[in-house]
């Protein structure tokens, strides 16, 4: 069973995903069998009363209300069983247990910030503690997004106008995937994250330190993993590819052309500048539509970001 | 059904006139007989060269987007391109192929000849529908020249307020288009009410016509919705009035609300036509009478209505209180009903019929098969628990392509090779018929089987980019793709070899009894030299073909010479017999 279901369905990550699955199961397979049943009707059919004269007649069989009675009622009942079976798990997928532990999540294009009820936040990587509730209260700064982590079976709107929430329990440490799932422009596919779950031990750790900067890192390592962290990926890319934004190879030390004709040298203080202020210089040929990241990133990260750019030949 | 009272017409046969000199296409000639023609096979033929051309297009925008996916991230296209792509493909596919395709091409044309009509209650008004849409279809190419879209077909706010694409344009086109679809479905409501001929009572009633007769109640209802909601949205963007943008004070999952309560029937647009050319199919080439007719013809309408109370179901993660979410859930399985009534009733017929494999009957074949995966993966979507992990991913996208196009172009296709003679006096090439139909089966089983396995394992939809796990699966979809398209270019040339070489057709090859193939192949431009009366119901294949085509006698004015039979009946239904 666990491989078959390894098949159709990503690993099981949160304590909700078993009953998902045995639905999802389920129906699958009962419709394996009406569909199977279905076919091989029409093929039988297909072969035994196949034309064999162009003056065949056929017998009249205008109804049946017996068949017909059978085949309405045997389908309703399936659907009234998908149907309670689906409302009673999607009510508990959405009524988070009060104990849950609360973390704010803010989309915007295309990146995703968490931030933590003790202070700090983190770009692209969401930690939280396996074997207990997390709730997540999303906002979007721009356009509508969706957070679904599919090892988790969740999914939920971001929307700009209200809070949505979202809550899920971890049943293992471990690394999953987060996708944008709302269609939201060009880097819609580049707005991922993960969740790190992390059992109760590293949790307590991460909780006290985590949420400073690694500082024995050097600052080109720091500054690639922030790179993916902080979603620059979804827009600049390392290897010379058009994007959204300029790439960065090569872009250290060249001559900027600006949307208003001025022209700069990408040095530290350009680069630290279009981090921090995206908007205050455009390159010309580029829309204006970086966000900021004034207060997103640790002084190190910025610090670590124009290195990694500056090794970018 | 109003009018009961009976009275004594007197009837005889017409014997059917095989390939007469003059026939509709023949009738008048040169370029302004059919712009400004009132004849509905006309428009019908024009209306099938266009939307076989959007087809063709948004064809091949879905090979270049396979094709862009057989790597993650760059292969041939930047992301921009490929989310514009995406776009056209949906707003091509949806607004000018498929919701016009059965009903404006097949439905104009069949419509009238099945009840013994000689054209649509307002043949006018039915031209006018094929120039709004040839209008509408100009505003949808000026966008795509002056920047295109990058929305998605369904223009969610606030993204469609706030892209800097030619979204003005192209919902104004789609906003156009939309009154095209009205006018057809407020034409063929009053021409089944008004123009059957004698004899053709609701109960004898092709089941296409009951088909067209539920999709046109939907077209009418709710089109105007979407109207009026894409009219809010260039308010939106061009004065600025604050709706559905949150910046603006408006709310943007009210837009999806307004959005979705037309775009759920019109999906019932696409689909419940493609039922009717199936009933045809089924009973016509199995040769025996439709089993259920009355739980077909009614469970259209059942759908029909059930269709407007379900659009909340695109919604079970846009943040909706979970309560609208249960109900809508509910009201969805309920849809499955009348759907899963349909298909038993089909694959019955069969039971004990004559069946003949010609390439239609093989297209409704694949049909029953496809269209069944795409009702019971609906289930699947419709339960709330399981939808919340398959929304928004590639199984909802395998779902509806099941359905769409496993379904109604497969119907469609069908339609296509069973009417065809019929409508251009033309046999085509059996063999090569059958090989497409094999050829089209497999590679759209190839192409989208797959995408519910990688739905299901969380692959998101509209994705330029992907994660590497995905790409074996993605490379199997687009090497289904090739043979989707090999399929369709042999199904090309076989038809313009048809239409060019051709051998000439008879006027009834698959032993019909509709009264559509009791008349010449190609039609004459009346359709009928006569007034047709009815003596029998649309499947009553154990009457002889002589026995359906009777007229009222003297209503041909002198125009046939060799007289059949003269009898005489009583002709209990509605519409007068006043037609000369």
């Amino acid at each position: 069973m666990e491989t078959f279901s390894e098949i159709f369905l990503p690993q099981r990550g949160s304590t909700g995903a078993a009953d998902v699955d045995t639905l999802f199961h389920f129906i699958h397979i009962t419709g394996f069998i009406l569909l199977a049943g279905i076919t091989i009707a029409i093929i039988y059919f297909c072969i035994k009363y196949r034309r064999k004269s162009d003056d065949e007649v056929t017998p009249i069989i205008t109804h049946n209300a017996n068949l017909e009675i059978t085949w309405s009622v045997i389908p309703l009942i399936l659907i009234l069983i998908v149907f309670s079976w689906g409302f009673r798990a999607y009510l508990t997928l959405y009524t988070p247990p009060s104990d849950a532990f609360e973390i704010n999540v803010t989309a915007r294009s295309w990146s995703w910030e968490f931030t933590y009820p003790e202070g700090g936040s983190s770009l692209g990587e969401l930690y939280v503690p396996a074997n207990r509730p997390v709730k997540l209260i999303m906002r979007s700064e721009d356009v509508i997004h969706s957070f679904a982590v599919p090892d988790y079976r969740v999914k939920m709107d971001v929307i700009p106008n209200r809070y949505t929430t979202l809550w899920f329990e971890a049943n293992e440490p471990g690394t999953s995937q987060v996708f944008c799932t709302e269609y939201c422009g060009t880097g819609h596919s580049a707005m991922l994250a993960e969740v790190i779950a992390l059992d109760e031990e590293e949790w307590e750790e991460w909780l006290e330190t985590g949420l400073e900067v690694d500082e024995d890192m050097p600052l080109a390592e720091l500054g690639e993993q922030t790179y993916t962290g902080a979603s620059c990926n979804a827009c600049h890319s390392v290897d010379g590819t058009p994007s959204v934004g300029p790439t960065f190879q090569g872009l250290y030390g060249t001559e900027r052309e600006f949307e208003d004709g001025t022209t700069a040298t990408a040095d530290e203080n350009y680069l630290r500048e279009s981090i921090l202020d995206p908007q205050a210089r455009i390159t010309a040929g580029y829309p204006p539509v970086m966000p900021t990241l004034a207060g997103s990133l640790s002084e190190r990260e910025i610090e670590g970001l124009i290195e990694y750019i500056k090794e970018l030949e | 059904m109003a009018n009961e009272a009976s009275a004594k017409v007197k009837i005889r046969e017409f014997p059917i006139e095989e390939n007469p000199p003059k026939n509709y296409l023949n009738w008048e000639k040169g370029i302004k007989s059919w712009i400004f023609t009132k004849d509905h096979k006309r428009i019908g033929i024009m209306y099938l060269g266009a939307i076989t051309t959007f087809f063709f297009v948004g064809g091949m925008l879905a090979i270049l987007l396979r094709l862009e996916l057989w790597e993650p991230a760059q292969t041939f296209m930047s992301a921009d391109t490929y989310n514009h792509i995406f776009t056209m493909h949906g707003i091509i596919m949806v607004f000018l192929f498929i919701i016009p395709s059965i009903p404006a091409a097949l439905g104009n044309f069949f419509l009238p000849m099945m009840i013994g009509a000689k054209d649509v209650a307002f043949p006018r008004l039915n031209l006018l529908s094929l120039w709004i849409y040839a209008f509408g279809a100009l505003f949808a190419l000026y966008s795509v020249a002056y920047g295109g879209v990058d929305t998605g077909w369904t223009f969610y706010t606030p993204y469609s307020t706030e892209t800097t694409s030619a979204v003005i344009s192209m919902t104004l086109g789609a906003f156009i288009i939309g009154f095209s679809s009205i006018l057809t479905g407020l034409n063929f409501i009053v021409t089944l009410h008004k123009m059957r001929s004698p004899g053709l009572t609701w109960g004898r009633l092709p089941l296409f016509c009951w088909a067209m007769y539920a999709t046109a109640i939907i077209q009418v209802l709710a089109t105007p919705v979407l109207a009026i909601t894409l009219l809010l949205l260039i308010m939106e963007r061009l004065l600025g009035i604050g709706i559905f943008d949150p910046a603006l004070g408006g709310d943007p999952v009210l837009y999806q609300h307004f959005f979705w309560f037309y775009s759920h029937p019109a999906v019932y647009i696409m689909i419940v036509p493609a039922f009717g050319v199936i009933s045809e199919l089924i009973a016509t080439f199995s040769k025996k009478t439709i089993f259920g007719y009355w739980a077909i013809a009614l469970s259209s309408l059942a759908i029909a209505f059930l269709g407007f109370l379900v659009w909340g179901h695109h919604m079970f993660v846009s943040g909706q209180s979970e309560l609208s979410a249960v109900v809508f859930s509910f009201l969805t399985f309920l849809i499955g009903i009348p759907t899963g009534i349909k298909i038993f009733n089909w694959v019955a017929t069969l039971y004990r019929g004559s069946i003949s494999l010609k390439a239609p009957m093989l297209y409704a074949l694949a049909f029953l098969f496809q269209f069944t995966i795409g009702g019971i993966t609906g289930i699947m979507v419709g339960a709330l628990s399981v939808d919340v992990h398959l929304h928004d991913t590639y199984y909802i996208v395998a779902h509806f392509h099941y359905v769409m196009m496993g379904g109604t172009v497969f119907a469609f296709l069908g339609g296509l090779h069973y009417w065809w003679p019929k409508m251009f006096g033309k046999m085509y090439n059996e063999y090569w018929a059958k090989i497409a139909s094999g050829v089209l089966f497999l590679g759209f089983n190839m192409t989208f089987l797959p995408q519910f396995l990688l739905g299901s394992q969380g692959m998101p939809r509209r994705y330029f980019n992907y994660l590497e796990p995905f790409q074996g699966l993605h490379q199997f979809s687009t090497v289904g793709s090739w043979v989707l398209l090999v399929g369709f270019l042999i199904v090309a040339i076989y038809l313009l070899h048809s239409l060019l070489r051709g051998a000439k057709a008879p006027s009834n090859p698959w032993g019909a009894r509709t009264m559509d193939w009791m008349t010449p192949s190609p039609p004459t431009h009346h359709n009928f030299d006569y007034s047709p009366v009815f003596k029998h119901g649309a499947y009553d294949f154990h009457e002889p073909i002589s026995e359906f085509t009777y007229g009222i006698e003297g209503s041909d004015e002198g125009l046939h010479k060799d007289h059949g039979e003269t009898d005489e009946v009583d002709v209990k239904q509605g519409p007068e017999v006043n037609d000369k």
